[in-house]
């Protein structure tokens, strides 16, 4: 199973797209790791610099409908590549989110008014998160602060993250 | 209660449901193309698992980027030929027979009213035009639905769009879909299936229900569907004469597929398109709309006529029935690229490409290209394209670039005037 721990690269916008994650010139690379430096290079957002940003990161927190747009794969590797393992948002694409789980990754939706306060509490500060997937918790820290935060996700969804993706857990069983 | 298209389609191809929400369906095709096949291919290689579940229900075709640009993008197209090659895929389309997936593989028949149909692209919703449920998929779900021929979905909950009224002249179902999306949104639909019904789409031909499926995505929705009518019979009819004694026993048989009278939608959503104007995108979301009168005037440096969306026959006769014996502007690129080597074929019989030419604009080989910004019609930064394709993404055509999307009519008048313009249809 993968980690979903670590530091958090706050994205606060709604309805960042998959050309957005990674650009279409970059779906002629044959490897995962080729995409590594192009992670959120075409992005629009205000003082976030992917060159400086995402460094060091785990987890990204964002807005709505996140990883709308063409379906590539390509989205999820460039994350997990770059050691990115889980976005959480407040709504994500139908494609990106079965993306990532058929990765074995995670696309963790919570309410709308969870998000605003994740990214009023710990937005620009060093925030981490460690994550409970039994129990279905996240705790969040930064600078002596604190907030945990139960989050759901469906059983079948669980059973690829702990079976590593869908391609064996397929073949296995159809 | 009774069942939607989806859900019909659904029942009807069930295989598993591992948890309560999701459901694992069989497919009746896997289309592939050059972009997201090869790292499924190369992955499955990996894995020892270099089978396919049966080579006549995969179809492949390398559309993308063709003829290859560089050394990477032959690369991709060798392996998906090697693969198809390899596994006999009869139904390969290579260079010089290839054209833009989603127009290609109706054209050929690949698709029938109640298929379960994949693809690793998000435009596969464009196939439910004829009554089918089509997704797009990521290169996981495309393993899976290469080596075993399933698909695990969630149960489909559909929002009915009843779509009223008549259309004016000059106005598109490109317009139609514009509308929608800026009415709902980007998300709008999310994991919805949208069906599509009332009498402007009962009038539609299947050119212009694949123009309305095709961007169904775009409120993020998982397929877009029109039930299958007379109209999808009389398209479908070379292909399966053998199958039925008659159309109307077609039609029999496929109306199994439509939406019972007390069907459970999530929601009903009325668009009259009485008023309707021709519309176009500004920002870099297509939900960001605006008439194309209160945008009238916006220089354009390029003019792209293609793509899934509207690079189809109906699309290219109602541009150059805009563009005949007239020039574009000196300070535009007309592109046209016809989605399919048929298309071609058929707008060269017709006058249709000599119109085109005449005009002054470039025709290009069937293929993608500009539309995701890979070749053929690449922006610079700065520069500001008028398109008939389906994403205005920032960067989608070229980093720095600002695409407008349109109906094959705004294009063409737009390309004459340099700047966006309504056509000479919708003001007559
Ligand atoms: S024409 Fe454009 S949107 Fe359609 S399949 Fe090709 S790249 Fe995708």
């Amino acid at each position: 199973m993968k980690n979903f721990n670590g530091k958090i690269l706050f994205l606060d916008r709604s309805d960042i797209n998959t050309d957005e994650i990674i650009p279409a010139k970059y779906l002629t690379e044959s490897t995962k790791i080729a995409l590594k430096p192009f992670l959120l290079e075409d992005i629009v957002l205000e003082r976030f610099n992917p060159a400086k940003d995402i460094e060091g990161k785990s987890v990204v927190v964002a807005r709505d409908n996140f990883g709308c747009g063409s379906s590539r794969e390509h989205a999820p590797w460039a994350f997990e590549v770059n050691g990115i393992n889980m976005v959480i948002a407040s709504g994500f694409a139908r494609i990106f989110r079965q993306n990532m789980f058929n990765c074995g990754m995670m696309a963790v939706s919570l309410e709308k008014d969870v998000i605003e306060k994740l990214f009023t509490k710990f937005a620009g500060k060093s925030t981490s998160v460690e994550t409970d997937i039994d129990k279905m918790l996240f705790t969040f820290t930064a600078d002596g602060l604190k907030e945990v935060i139960p989050f759901s996700i469906s059983q079948y969804d669980l059973a690829l993250v702990k079976a590593g993706g869908w391609v064996d857990y397929a073949d296995q069983k159809y | 209660m009774g069942k939607t298209v989806a859900q019909k389609i659904f029942d009807a191809h069930y295989v598993d449901s591992p948890c309560s929400d999701i459901q694992v369906i069989s497919l009746d095709a896997v289309f592939c193309h050059e972009i997201t096949t090869p790292i499924a291919i190369t992955d499955l290689m990996a894995r020892g698992k270099d089978r396919i579940f049966d080579p006549s229900k995969i179809k492949a075709v390398i559309d993308h980027v063709t003829p290859a640009k560089d050394s990477k993008t032959a690369l991709q197209g060798k392996i998906l030929r090697d693969w198809a090659i390899r596994h006999k895929i009869k139904d390969f389309f290579d260079i010089g027979r290839n054209g833009v997936c989603h127009a290609i593989f109706p054209e050929k028949g690949f698709v029938r009213p109640g298929f379960t149909i994949i693809m690793g692209d998000s435009h596969t919703c464009t196939h439910g035009a004829f009554g089918a449920f089509a997704a797009g998929v990521g290169t996981t779900d495309l393993e899976v639905g290469i080596l075993k021929g399933v698909c695990a979905f969630r149960y489909p909950e559909s929002i009915k769009v009843e779509i009223t009224g008549k259309l004016p002249k000059g106005v598109y179902a490109k317009d139609v879909i514009l509308s929608f999306i800026a009415t709902i949104g980007v998300n709008g639909a999310t994991n919805k299936v949208l069906e599509f019904c009332g009498e402007v789409v009962d009038s539609m031909t299947m050119d212009q229900r694949m123009t309305l499926c095709n961007m169904a995505v775009e409120a993020g929705a998982t397929s877009g569907i029109c039930a299958p009518d007379m109209v999808t019979v009389e398209y479908l009819w070379q292909f399966i004469k053998d199958e039925y004694p008659s159309k109307e026993a077609a039609l029999d048989s496929f109306s199994k597929f439509k939406a019972d009278a007390d069907a459970a939608y999530s929601d009903t959503i009325k668009l009259d398109v009485f008023n309707l104007q021709p519309l176009v995108t500004l920002g870099y979301k297509p939900d960001q709309v605006k008439p194309v009168s209160e945008m009238a005037g916006t220089r354009i440096d390029q003019v792209y006529i293609g793509s899934c969306t509207n690079g189809r026959l109906e699309d290219l006769e109602i541009a150059a029935s805009i563009l005949k014996g007239k020039k574009i502007a000196d300070s535009v690129r007309g592109i046209v690229s016809p989605a399919t080597p048929d298309i071609y074929s058929k707008a060269l019989d017709k006058g249709i490409i000599k119109i085109f030419m005449d005009s002054g604009f470039c025709v290009t080989n069937p293929t993608c290209g500009a539309c995701l910004g890979m070749s053929n019609g690449v922006l610079a930064d700065g520069e500001v394209c008028g398109s008939t394709t389906n994403r205005n993404f920032n960067g989608r055509m070229g980093k720095g670039g600002m695409v407008h999307l349109m109906s094959p009519a705004t294009a063409a008048a737009s390309a004459l005037k340099g700047e966006i313009a309504n056509s000479e249809l919708y003001l007559a």
